[in-house]
């Protein structure tokens, strides 16, 4: 079996975001890249699958969509052991675009399992999943907090509200994973690392496929207005503020 | 050609060390400090991950990584925990550097291999009670009984003494002979004949364990000899030389550690009204150390790089220790006083941080001996 991991290569998550001046693109000078959070968990459960496989899982593939600024997380991905990478040379404009781009690699290969972050933690956009598994036709379990393999299917596991579902689904099929999915990101071992220089990073052209949407305006949030100290016996002072200042009541 | 740019491999090696430290080892840091206990399930990941010989090569089961990687690694887990690098250092830098470097083939794949696994920890036994800086004054003596040596003395202040499985002993052959009658073995920690000492009570650095370590009528086998008779002082010298880098990197981490720590801590605490930042006299204590870690991390990294080109590094590691060691005692010191009272109780970790500072200007030659060492140079 085969199992794709949708890499998205972005910001790390404590990076003060500037805007640029015509508002419609941050400002990405001196940004440390790195795997988006859930994909790294992604990842890191796909690795885990195949270990304990006993060889029923014979290889892990990550994808990106990205200029070469993607790269050094996609290597990383392999030292972390996946055990081929792709870069689909261009850069993600939106999200119908990179699950599009996706979708026509994954039509050219064979994989059983596609796994994709519920969101990336730049744009959180929330799409790339599901539009990938509607563009392949391929069925999609969301916010999958647990995958297991038990004989030739993977059983997933989905929160819902107040319990529990436990699902499992034809082959391939799309996973668009959460919480849960692994416990912590699996750090790169040095064996890894060096491993990694002899692994496959393949760059393939993008498919003739255009965006459909585009960015805008970006608006930073407004700073938080100072806080006002209320003495514990003035709950008249505060319905007051709460009413007039704040207008919440 | 000046690069003052990391590659890729090395951040990544940075990363994983900064995840692996600011993830596990501060879970359990402070408690770890307080009942001096020793990291065996921090040591045995470290190990998997590779960091316990990351400099050896491929061949011999190692990392096979560079030194300025290692110092990038050390520098990330001593922010957090120099305990846990001391070990790391030990490991890497005295034991599996000396054998790699010094050994034969049976050697290396009998010791070697698994202490660059990591599945055994090395020690490395130079101190006396009588013979710390003035190393040439070793009282242990290495008997030549025809197949075996008759090893008798005593080591103090041994780290991983209790720990390790591999040690590297220093001891005289031939006392008459001065510093050329000293040789460099391969013992057995279970050999008999070996007692260890109570854990020493330490200051800082509580949780790796030091040790005195006893030697009585131990027999070792003469093939445990590395390189030829009477190297033993010259392979102790060499061997300490790419050492300092590793403490050098270990004060630095400590430094940077706690001025980390500082910085935050003097965003976040109002005095008079504003963030205690704000008041210059804390911004300049940080602009201080901001320039002495720089200072360090920059001779850390050359002597490291010097090292990896296999370009002569002993004055470079003697002025990155000495300086590092240096600064990190200034630098901590500082952290603890901006941090007020906070600094100096253990949740805050400086004062651990000030504590385990000191360590690095006495062990592994103290900034005294490394004086020696740089002055010397100066008239060559
Ligand atoms: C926690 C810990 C762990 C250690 N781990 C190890 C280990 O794993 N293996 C090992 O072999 N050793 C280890 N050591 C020993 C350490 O390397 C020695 O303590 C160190 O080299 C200093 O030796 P000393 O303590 O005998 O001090 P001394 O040599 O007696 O020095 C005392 C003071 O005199 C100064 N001094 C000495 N000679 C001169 C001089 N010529 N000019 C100017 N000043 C001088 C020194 O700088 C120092 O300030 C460890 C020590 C400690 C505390």
């Amino acid at each position: 079996m085969k199992i794709l991991v949708c890499i998205s290569n972005l910001p790390d998550t404590t990076t003060k975001i500037k805007l640029n001046s015509d508002s419609k693109s941050v400002d990405l000078s001196g940004v440390q890249w790195v795997i988006n959070p859930w994909d790294e968990l992604a990842l890191t459960r796909a690795m885990e699958l195949k270990e304990k496989s006993g060889g029923k899982i014979e290889k892990i593939t990550v994808i990106t969509v990205g200029d070469k600024i993607a790269e050094p997380t996609l290597r990383k991905a392999l030292a972390v052991g996946a055990d081929n990478a792709v870069r689909i040379d261009a850069i993600a404009s939106d999200d119908y675009y990179v699950a599009a781009q996706i979708a026509e690699y994954v039509k050219k290969e064979s994989f059983d399992l596609v796994m994709a972050g519920i969101e990336s933690s730049d744009y959180n956009g929330s799409a790339v999943g599901g539009m990938l598994a509607e563009f392949l036709e391929f069925p999609s379990i969301s916010s999958v907090s647990s995958v297991e393999l038990e004989g030739d299917n993977f059983v997933m596991k989905r929160a819902i509200d107040g319990g529990t579902e436990t699902v499992t689904t034809s082959l391939p099929a799309v996973a668009i994973v959460q919480k849960g999915i692994a416990i912590d990101p699996r750090i790169p071992a040095m064996r890894g690392i060096m491993m990694a220089r002899k692994k496959p990073l393949t760059v393939e052209a993008p498919a003739d496929i255009q965006a459909v949407s585009e960015f805008v305006n970006f608006e930073m949030p407004q700073p938080k207005p100072p806080v006002k100290m209320v003495d514990a016996e003035n709950v008249g002072e505060l319905f007051r503020l709460l009413h007039e200042e704040a207008k919440v009541l | 050609m000046i690069d003052f740019e990391f590659s890729e491999e090395q951040i990544m090696i940075q990363q994983a060390a900064r995840d692996y430290a600011q993830r596990e080892l501060i879970k359990d840091v402070i408690e770890r400090d307080e009942k001096a206990e020793f990291p065996t399930e921090h040591i045995k990941n470290l190990a998997e991950l590779g960091f316990l010989g990351m400099l050896v090569d491929e061949k011999w089961d190692g990392g096979g990584m560079d030194t300025v990687s290692y110092v990038l690694a050390i520098e990330e887990i001593s922010k957090i925990d120099a305990s846990v690098s001391v070990i790391m250092s030990v490991n890497n830098s005295l034991v599996c550097y000396g054998l790699e470097k010094y050994g034969n083939d049976e050697q290396r794949e009998k010791y070697l291999k698994p202490l660059a696994r990591g599945e055994k920890i090395g020690a490395f036994l130079l101190s006396e009670p009588e013979a710390g800086s003035d190393a040439t004054k070793q009282r242990t003596i290495a008997e030549d009984k025809g197949d075996y040596y008759l090893v008798n003395g005593t080591k103090n202040w041994i780290t991983n003494g209790n720990s390790a499985s591999t040690y590297i002993v220093i001891a005289h052959t031939h006392p008459e002979k001065g510093h050329r009658g000293i040789n460099a073995f391969i013992v057995e920690k279970n050999s008999p004949g070996i007692s260890i000492g109570p854990h020493e009570k330490k200051m800082g650095m509580r949780s790796s364990d030091t040790h005195s370590v006893m030697f009585t009528d131990v027999k070792v086998p003469k093939e445990n000899r590395i390189g030829e008779d009477g190297f033993g002082f010259k392979f102790a010298m060499k061997t300490l030389e790419g050492g300092r880098i590793g403490i050098a990197s270990q004060a630095l981490g400590i430094a940077s550690g706690a001025f980390e720590r500082a910085l935050q801590y003097s965003q976040e605490r109002k005095a008079f009204g504003t963030e205690i930042f704000n008041h210059q006299s804390i911004a300049f204590k940080l602009s201080d150390m901001a320039v002495k870690i720089e200072n360090a991390r920059n001779l850390c990294v050359k002597a490291a790089w010097l090292k990896d080109q296999g370009k002569p590094y002993g004055t470079a590691s003697a002025m990155a220790k000495q300086y590092a060691a240096d600064i990190a005692m200034e630098v901590t010191t500082e952290a603890v006083q901006i941090l007020g009272g906070y600094g100096y109780v253990s949740e805050y970790h400086v004062e651990r941080l000030m504590r385990e500072a000191k360590l690095t200007q006495i062990y592994e030659g103290t900034s005294e001996v490394q004086k020696i060492i740089i002055s010397r140079s100066l008239l060559k």
